[in-house]
């Protein structure tokens, strides 16, 4: 189970605000990627940035509370908020499960069969691309990544 | 949106990634390179010079056609790889599985 986060820990960004609530479908995925990568660049992000850290995380997180969050139920529903700052970059990503633990799933990497695995680095890379990665329950399970702008 | 293209001379698949491999589209690739070496295919090459990102699910996609690669006595070759997806492999310890070249010709001839 994820472990609570008092909401007061969100850090205060002001910038582009984007909000979606998508089905459980990854075809999903793609749209909200290209609109915060795209918010990204207009913001000045690094290119690097643009086109590694931040759609590889945010698809994960995405993806992850598709397919296990959610288990893939379409009638459940996952929540997007992304505010773009000048200097930080927070996106919030709800879904309707129970949450996971993220700290076993993230240490899955110093296990020696994890490089023959097909699954299980989604988590690793949120955390190796992401400043950082915080996850809680309350009226679902919510993963918040955060990276500033460097 | 991803599109695959392919081509096949004997033994040799080359199959090239346009766009982003993810959870999205890994099925449809695995399948694609699957069926090729079904039907024969012992030499892959996968060049993604003109792919923007791979996840973890497409990372995972590797993965499992590298192992079916080597399990039918061929192997997979990886070219193409720019600085941010050179990076991803090496996050993710990747780059010590594979078998990564700088140019296609390079990929083909060590095969």
């Amino acid at each position: 189970m994820a472990t609570p986060a008092p909401r007061s820990d969100r850090p205060i960004v002001d910038g582009v605000r984007l909000e979606w609530r998508i089905a459980s479908d990854v075809s999903e995925i793609e749209t909200i990627v290209t609109e915060v990568t795209t918010a990204c660049a207009n913001a000045g992000y690094s290119q690097r940035v643009c086109r590694l850290n931040v759609p590889v995380a945010l698809t994960e997180a995405i993806a992850n509370a598709i397919m296990r969050g959610n288990g893939g139920d379409a009638s459940r529903s996952v929540r997007v908020c992304a505010i773009v700052g000048q200097d930080m970059l927070c996106v919030e990503v709800t879904d309707e499960g129970a949450g996971f633990d993220a700290e076993r799933a993230r240490a899955m990497c110093d296990d020696p069969e994890w490089l023959e695995r097909e699954d299980g680095r989604g988590v690793f890379l949120m955390y190796a691309l992401m400043d950082k990665v915080e996850t809680w329950c309350d009226a679902g399970h919510t993963v918040r990544l955060v990276l500033r702008r460097t | 949106m991803a599109s695959f293209s392919t081509e096949r001379e004997g033994d040799l698949l080359t199959v090239a990634v346009e766009g982003q491999l993810v959870v999205g589209n890994r099925a449809d690739f695995k399948q694609l390179v699957f069926d090729q070496i079904e039907s024969g295919a012992r030499r892959i090459l996968l060049d993604f010079s003109g792919t923007a990102y791979i996840d973890s699910s497409g990372l995972g996609a590797l993965v499992s056609l590298a192992k079916r690669a080597r399990d039918e006595g061929g192997a997979l070759h990886i070219t193409g790889l720019n600085e941010d997806l050179r990076t991803l492999f090496e996050l993710t310890r990747l780059d010590t599985l594979f078998k990564l070249f700088a140019t296609r010709g390079d990929a083909r001839s060590a095969f």
